[in-house]
């Protein structure tokens, strides 16, 4: 747990700092978020598909670095590519050409491995909808001041993800999901980051609040990978987390970098394809929200020498612009996209066409036939 | 009213037919041969290109050092060979083991039906000795195939040094998923057959994801030739080739295929003709049903395999034992990564050149063309079968031959052809004996004089077969026969084209028209002395010449002959030894068939 410690305050007369003091503990108790999770999956198998996990491990890295436990991590991957029999270095998974950073590291936690990352597994984690006996670390144990991370790569396409070259969850489906979240209120604000081909496609379903996403790649371009290691025989990482790696290494957990850096990480010219983002949902303004927010487990504490008698219940000190109260409702949300109908023609011409065509038959072959009709 | 219903077009349309049927039999085959030739037009081809993903693109290190030693390894095989006076089994056990491998023998021995007169032999006897890298961390499920063969005399003594030294290398490397299987086989495919077919029990391996087998005789090479065809003209999937040819260009080894080295210039005549002249010796190749290569007879497992020649000639740039030893590496390496078997890529396909091929969709209508010749000749006789004929001289006899042409006067021919088709087939082996007895000739002699002996005899049966037949043979009759011939040698085509295109189409181009012009009507002498020609003796008679022109090498008329009668000896011996079914299908199908025509050319 890292702290970040306010200037102290001189010490003066208690009457005279109370109300200030309980003014800022209000304002401390009403600042969004308490606790960090992070859900992170690698969906792909197979070992030419070494850098899906070196991608999901190299943000696993960086969330632990910044704090988040292991308790408080989900990592899913759908193949063990350390043990592989074709790593010639076993035990290790480079992010790097040349084997500079090894993020299979000694103390790597997986949660779901192997055929246990499926579509209804990964939807059971969001919703918490698990049976009684999954154990702690396979759960996501997040309340209404959680702030999630949720961090997707493998093969996607227009509207899905791959899962294990078997099944697909759709974007649909994952848009149901968050909504789901929210009305159990499993999270306070949730950053969603997909590295896929197409991955943009993924969050145009969105419609519960507070939600950002980042996605690698718009619909129609295809995510690429960066550099292969010769040694090795395989790429090693995606350009996108790969950059992101990169960003996140210069974050420690006292920085104040905020959401406007992030949607800068790997522009055209270094991915090829255009990573997008969608912050509409999200209530504050990017520029407020810290990469601490999400990737890091960072607590404010304040310390005083006073005592703070906390008999009245903390009154807010803003009017806050969001509140659990005010929710978006949801049928107007459904709606956000007009539905695509297929043209058809108007009623009135079809009806015409067909008693054309009745005439001309009876026309032809004689009204007698129509006695066989009626 | 339908098209076919209405008999108004329905007479229109058959007259049509029947008026028409020559032209535009004479124009499906012009066109069947031009779409054939057009395959080789390189804008008519694809490129090459990886299918699996697995396999990905040549993105390995290859780090293979020990050439030098490799070559010093294939000395000291020479000379223990020589001292062996054979395979020196306890020395390659020996280097083998000492090289950290699995070493198993397997001794075999086989008579062949009659001495080979090409590698002369007769009795073979012989052991395989073969080393099994195992997987470091690997269960033991999947395993693939290095092979040498182990040949009298001094050829490819560096192919078993290399072999050797690979073996080595790759022990030390923990990447492999698969077993290794280091084999050395001695008789060239006599033993590889033996290895192959009592592999389950004694290999010990997995299932076999690849094999490669390599040919090397000398200390630099100038280029690498690919072998693809195998048994019965079966191809190894294509992704085989592309890998081979992608490593060959990231290393910047020569590659070719057939021998010939790939020209840029499609556009010019000469580089056309060029790819024809690759095109056509690969479909010779096919046709034979002759494995070319140690690695034919893999591919009838589901073991895509291939064999490397390595070719010295008089180039400048010379590539060294270490090159290829990494070549070999990368290409191992590559196949390490593969999941299941080959299937992404194509099975069927033909290779005007390295980098071009021609896919299965793209060469079956040419035989398609050929085959709907002898479709609108059966509608043709089937019109002329059902409309009776004008003149009625003899009301009541013509009657009674219109409603019964006669089913021993179509059975008998029948018959009788394939009787000859299977005599054909059994007398050569049978008597070869009492041949060898009767005239001063050598067994293998015998055997193919008394194969063309039957094949000339059955000329003369039309003559016996009507002296047999009560009747005389009637119009409707020999109308009949062809419509069952024509129909019989168009399923046979057909199933031949789809199991091997090249022999099938061959067949298609000398057959076909025969049994388009073929009635009792047309000249005699000049008709047999044309059916002869195109009779599948004489098709392969003039294969054989074409062959050596086409790989540069022309024969005389005698050295020519005698090519060919080693042609049908080593067709009959593959037969016996490998299960080739070119044999059989010419003997016991393709020839009664052809016979059946020269029934009708002296139908009376």
């Amino acid at each position: 747990v890292h702290l970040t410690i306010s200037q102290s305050r001189a010490a003066s007369s208690a009457n005279h700092i109370q109300p200030l003091l309980v003014d800022n503990a209000g304002q401390f108790f009403s600042s969004g978020h308490t606790n960090n999770w992070a859900v992170l999956v690698c969906t792909s198998r197979f070992w030419f598909n070494y850098r899906h996990v070196a991608n999901t491990l190299s943000v696993y890295r960086s969330v632990k670095r910044l704090g988040i436990p292991d308790s408080h991590i989900v990592l899913m991957l759908a193949d063990d590519m350390a043990c592989n029999h074709r790593n010639p270095k076993p035990a290790t998974v480079f992010s790097h050409k040349n084997m500079e950073l090894n993020v299979y590291g000694d103390d790597v936690e997986v949660d779901y491995r192997g055929y246990e990352v499926t579509v209804e597994n990964f939807l059971r984690v969001l919703t918490g909808r698990l049976p009684p006996s999954t154990p702690r670390s396979k759960r996501l144990l997040s309340d209404d001041r959680s702030n999630i991370l949720i961090y997707l790569t493998g093969h996607g396409g227009n509207g899905f993800l791959k899962f294990q070259d078997s099944e697909e969850i759709s974007n649909v489906e994952l848009a149901d999901a968050f909504e789901q979240m929210w009305q159990k209120r499993r999270y306070n604000e949730l950053l969603f980051i997909i590295d896929t081909c197409q991955g943009a496609s993924m969050y145009e379903r969105f419609y519960s609040p507070n939600l950002m996403a980042l996605a690698s790649s718009q619909v129609g371009e295809d995510s690429l990978s960066h550099q292969p290691d010769l040694a090795i025989g395989v790429h090693l990482m995606d350009r996108y987390t790969f950059y992101l790696l990169e960003f996140l290494e210069d974050i420690h957990p006292a920085s104040k970098t905020n959401m406007n850096d992030l949607f800068k990480v790997c522009p055209k010219s270094q991915c090829v394809s255009t990573p997008g983002h969608r912050t509409d949902l999200f209530l504050r303004d990017p520029g407020s929200v810290l990469i601490t927010d999400f990737f890091g487990s960072v607590r404010k504490v304040e310390i005083t020498m006073e005592t703070i008698n906390l008999t009245d219940p903390i009154k807010q000190v803003e009017q806050r612009k969001y509140s659990y109260v005010d929710q978006l409702p949801v049928s107007e949300i459904i709606h956000q996209k007009p539905k695509q109908k297929d043209w058809h023609p108007p009623d009135g011409f079809i009806l015409g066409l067909w008693t054309l065509i009745l005439l001309v038959f009876f026309k032809l072959y004689g009204m007698k036939h129509l006695k066989h009709i009626f | 009213m339908g098209l076919l219903s209405d008999p108004n077009r329905r007479r229109a349309l058959i007259s049509l037919l029947t008026r028409l049927n020559s032209p535009i039999c004479v124009v499906c085959y012009m066109a069947g041969v031009a779409w054939f030739m057009g395959l080789a037009f390189e804008p008519f081809t694809l490129r090459t290109y990886m299918s699996e993903n697995a396999m990905g693109s040549t993105m390995v290190e290859e780090r293979f050092p020990a050439g030098e030693r490799a070559l010093t390894t294939g000395r000291e095989f020479s000379a223990h060979k020589k001292k062996a006076g054979g395979m020196p089994v306890d020395w390659l056990v020996k280097t083998m083991q000492a090289r950290g491998l699995e070493v198993f023998t397997q001794r075999f021995s086989r008579k062949l039906p009659f001495p080979d007169e090409n590698k002369e032999r007769y009795m073979v006897k012989g052991t395989n000795v073969y080393g099994i890298l195992r997987a470091p961390r690997a269960p033991r499920t999947e395993a693939l195939v290095l092979s040498a063969p182990c040949t009298p005399g001094d050829s490819n003594n560096q192919a078993v040094g290399l072999l050797l030294g690979l073996a080595q290398y790759f022990r030390n490397q923990i990447y492999w998923a698969k077993d290794i299987i280091f084999l050395v086989n001695e008789h060239d495919l006599i033993g590889m057959q033996a290895c192959i077919t009592f592999s389950p029990d004694s290999c010990r391996g997995g299932s076999i994801q690849a094999a490669l087998s390599l040919e090397l005789s000398s200390d630099v090479i100038t280029s690498m030739d690919l072998v693809l065809e195998g048994l019965n003209g079966q191809l190894p999937n294509l992704d085989l080739a592309n890998l081979f040819y992608a490593f060959c260009q990231k290393i910047g080894v020569l590659c070719t295929i057939q021998g010939k080295l790939q020209r840029n210039d499609w556009d010019s005549v000469s580089g056309y003709s060029h790819s024809v002249q690759t095109m056509m010796l690969m479909v010779m190749k096919q046709a034979s049903g002759r494995p070319w290569g140690d690695h034919g007879l893999f591919l009838r497992y589901h073991i895509e395999a291939a064999s490397i020649k390595g070719i010295n000639s008089f180039r400048q740039y010379k590539t060294d034992v270490t090159t290829i030893g990494r070549l070999l590496e990368g290409m191992y390496r590559k196949l390490n990564n593969l999941l299941e078997r080959l299937h992404q890529s194509y099975f069927f396909y033909l290779m005007p050149s390295l980098s071009h091929f021609v896919s299965i969709g793209y060469y079956m209508p040419a035989f398609g063309l050929l085959a709907v010749i002898l479709l609108l000749r059966a509608l043709d006789l089937w019109v002329q079968l059902a409309t009776p004929p004008p003149r009625t001289e003899d009301g009541i006899t013509d009657k009674e031959q219109v409603s019964s042409p006669g089913v021993l006067s179509v059975l008998t021919p029948l018959v009788i052809s394939h009787l000859t088709g299977v005599a054909l087939y059994t007398l050569p082996i049978q008597f070869q004996e009492m041949a060898v007895e009767q005239f001063p000739v050598s067994e293998t002699e015998a055997v193919v004089l008394t194969a063309i002996g039957v094949y000339t005899a059955g000329l003369a049966l039309p003559h016996n077969t009507h002296r047999l037949l009560s009747g005389e043979g009637t119009e409707q009759g020999w109308r009949v026969l062809k419509l069952v011939a024509v129909l019989y040698l168009a399923v046979l085509l057909g199933c031949t084209a789809l199991i091997n295109f090249s022999l099938g189409f061959i067949l298609a181009l000398t057959l076909v028209p025969v049994a388009a012009f073929v009635t009792p009507h047309v000249p005699k002498v000049l008709s047999a002395f044309i059916l002869v020609i195109l009779s599948p003796a004489c098709t392969l008679l003039f294969s054989v010449f074409f062959f050596q022109e086409l790989q540069e090498l022309p024969v005389s008329f005698q050295e020519g002959w005698l090519l060919y009668l080693s042609v049908i000896s080593q067709g009959i011996l593959d037969h016996f030894l490998y299960g080739s079914l070119v044999y059989p299908l010419i003997a016991l199908l393709v020839y009664p068939c052809w016979l059946l025509f020269w029934n009708i050319l002296f139908w009376k």
